[in-house]
């Protein structure tokens, strides 16, 4: 199916009233937790995971891209008015946006983010709407050798390329992985790593290993250094953008958008560096009589751009989930698992199995990009009400539904036990700087990728040569190899700029 | 060795254990009767020869003066608050022992009232009632939304039976 006749389809559906409640309550869920600091999409996403026993797989997914891209949105209003971030790609968006409200100028650094994630948003799905079937027909190809070598590209680029340190996003991944060899081995069946624990049998959940990273870590760690002392919400102000605003405005979110969806779509994922990337390219583009504003009283510029990029990144992502079945961040990590709890094998094959799902999703992302600019614009007081939720209440709230969410999965103590124990971990895992993503995507890919290189070695009778002899292997695995060294070279570009 | 890099050589330590660990799992897996290229055996070595290996060059990171000291987040950190984190552990482990017995409600409930009195909440009294509140909406936009099936435990059978509802 071809992109446009793909889209008449998916707005059909889409915009069905049923379909359209559940964007408006994934965009308005997304948002919420956006704003929230300490919560994050991936959380939100798994604890939202039983659904998918109760609801139609359109509908659970275009609730879970709804609190994907509304948490994007949420995540700005978080760094500008509480110079916090809400979450990992709005850390840059604070910088000049928390300077801004500071000098009165909230209300314009909230316009341009809101109208510049629609913005990049919209060219994002537009980029999932006319990229995602051409990398379709190119992946058609790929045999299990080429995915194996893919899923290594892609835990190469989570774990060594983002993060501030090869070596301890390698540690996470391995970490995650051998988590995801925890159960009954699907092949030859014998149990792996259960410690004779018939409850381990089945493997360990995923919503559990989500919650015990994203929240119960971050509770204990917060509570850990916890000191007493209220964080002030800046006044929000006018909302609206001046013409000369406006036109500050425009070439950054254009910018932004082109540089987050490249990185989405590459496995090079997350959002942090093309935020980052963007942050310097405006502040070199910076027209002269507004380059003091960086750092002073905070350039318009410098929200625009990161923000843009952000949330193409974020649209950029969801490329690679759809068309291949690789998720970059955790959030689509918890994705592909709910892909995997309807049956649905994300891949190429997605794209023409489950074409109605696929378009219809596309659609949504389009219909919630208008939905966010509605919910985050004039709606934006109501979200500085859920900011003034004080901490004590907010992180005990996340911790009740940090439970009922792992100990709906099997009324069972031991994952309560479970919880908390990985809970410890990642508290350490924060305090010593070992990052929690990569643990998430190498839980669910790994046990894929094991998949892979059993079929890319049975078709070869055994030959382990297959993943260099093969050309597309060979040039992916070569990626790969970049991709270890590549962090260095960008480290010193950074370190001059 | 500089003195903040103790807390490293601990973490670089632990991972080096976790693949002792691991290696010794992937040891006690039953050998299997089914030929298969790739056997059960041969991804958890790997994953466990990896951490073992990233486990030294981890410590040997430590033992050259060590990464987290320098990182921004832990120099600003404040003072250690040692009782938070005993609050907060407490309300998870109440959880753990009540809510079996008293269903997940009223243990939930505690666990909140702990965990606001970690984060400097002064008032249990009030936090026992948001907490309630949180804790059964919770429970019932679960069982009811999202159809999980969590037992109803004291509080939430009596109101259930209040509102008419047979409880199994």
């Amino acid at each position: 199916m071809d992109s446009l006749s793909g889209l008449a389809l998916g707005f059909g559906n889409a915009l069905s009233l049923a379909n359209l409640a559940w964007a408006l309550l994934g965009c308005f869920l997304g948002t919420a937790v956006g704003v929230l600091p300490g919560i994050g999409p991936a959380l939100t996403i798994a604890l939202l995971l039983p659904i998918t026993f109760s609801v139609s797989a359109t509908g659970a997914f275009i609730l879970f891209c709804g609190v994907f891209y509304g948490a994007m949105y949420g995540g700005s209003t978080t760094s500008i008015l509480l110079n916090t971030p809400g979450e990992s790609g709005s850390i840059i968006t604070a910088l000049e946006g928390a300077k801004m409200a500071r000098n009165g100028r909230a209300g314009p650094a909230l316009a341009t983010s809101a109208i510049g994630s629609f913005v990049a948003g919209t060219v994002g799905t537009l980029g999932i709407a006319f990229l995602g079937p051409v990398i379709v027909e190119w992946a058609l190809v790929l045999g299990p050798a080429e995915y194996f070598s893919l899923m290594v590209l892609c835990f190469v680029t989570v774990s060594a390329v983002l993060g501030s340190s090869p070596l301890r996003g390698l540690t996470s991944l391995f970490f995650g992985l051998m988590l995801g060899l925890v159960g009954v081995d699907l092949q030859t069946g014998q149990p792996r790593l259960t410690f004779g624990v018939p409850e381990l049998l089945d493997g360990v959940n995923v919503v559990l290993v989500a919650v015990a990273l994203f929240a119960v870590g971050e509770a204990l760690y917060m509570a850990w250094h916890h000191h007493a002392g209220k964080q002030e919400v800046l006044a929000v102000g006018r909302l609206m953008l001046s013409k000369e605003d406006l036109k500050r405005s425009f070439w950054p979110w254009i910018r932004g958008a082109g540089l987050g969806f490249p990185f989405g779509v590459l496995p090079a994922g997350g959002t942090e560096m093309p935020t980052m990337l963007s942050y310097f390219a405006e502040r070199k583009l910076v027209k002269p009589e507004y380059a003091q504003e960086f750092g002073t009283t905070g350039a318009i510029e410098g929200v625009a751009g990161p923000e843009a990029a952000n949330n193409a990144a974020a649209a950029g992502i969801l490329v690679p989930m759809l068309t291949l079945g690789l998720p970059t961040s955790a959030t689509a990590a918890i994705m592909l698992s709910a892909f995997q709890s309807y049956g649905i094998n994300p891949g190429p094959l997605l794209f023409t199995q489950q074409a109605e799902l696929v378009w219809t999703l596309i659609a949504s992302l389009f219909i919630a990009n208008v939905m966010l600019v509605v919910l985050n614009l004039p709606l934006v007081g109501l979200w500085v009400r859920i900011l003034k939720i004080p901490v004590p209440q907010l992180y005990a709230g996340i911790l009740v539904f940090a439970t009922i969410g792992t100990y709906g999965i099997s009324n069972s103590v031991i994952d309560l036990v479970l919880l908390y124990a990985l809970g410890i971990v990642a508290m350490f895992m924060r305090r010593f700087d070992f990052p929690v993503a990569p643990v998430v995507i190498g839980m669910i890919l790994g046990p894929m990728a094991e998949q892979a290189l059993r079929q890319a070695l049975t078709i070869s009778q055994g030959d382990w040569t297959v993943f260099v002899t093969r050309p597309g292997s060979a040039i992916i695995l070569g990626l790969a190899i970049l991709a270890l060294a590549g962090p260095r070279l960008y480290a010193a570009i950074a370190r001059k700029a | 060795m500089k003195p903040g890099a103790l807390p490293d050589l601990a973490v670089g330590l632990a991972v080096t254990a976790l693949g002792v660990l691991g290696a010794w799992l992937t040891w006690v897996i039953p050998v299997t009767p089914v030929y298969a290229v790739v056997g059960p055996k041969l991804v958890p070595a790997v994953i466990a020869a990896a951490l073992f290996v990233l486990g030294l060059m981890l410590t040997a990171a430590a033992l050259r003066g060590g990464w987290s000291a320098d990182l921004p987040e832990v120099a600003e950190a404040g003072p250690r608050n040692l009782p938070a984190l005993g609050w907060l552990l407490g309300g998870m482990l109440l959880n753990l022992v009540l809510i079996e017995p008293l269903g997940f409600s009223i243990a939930a409930a505690l666990q909140f009232v702990c965990t606001a009195r970690a984060f400097g909440s002064r008032a249990p009294l009030r936090d026992a009632v948001i907490a309630l509140t949180v804790s059964l909406t919770a429970f019932f936009l679960f069982v009811e939304a999202l159809g999980v099936n969590i037992g109803a435990g004291l509080l939430e059978g009596a109101i259930l039976r209040a509102l008419g509802q047979e409880v199994s």
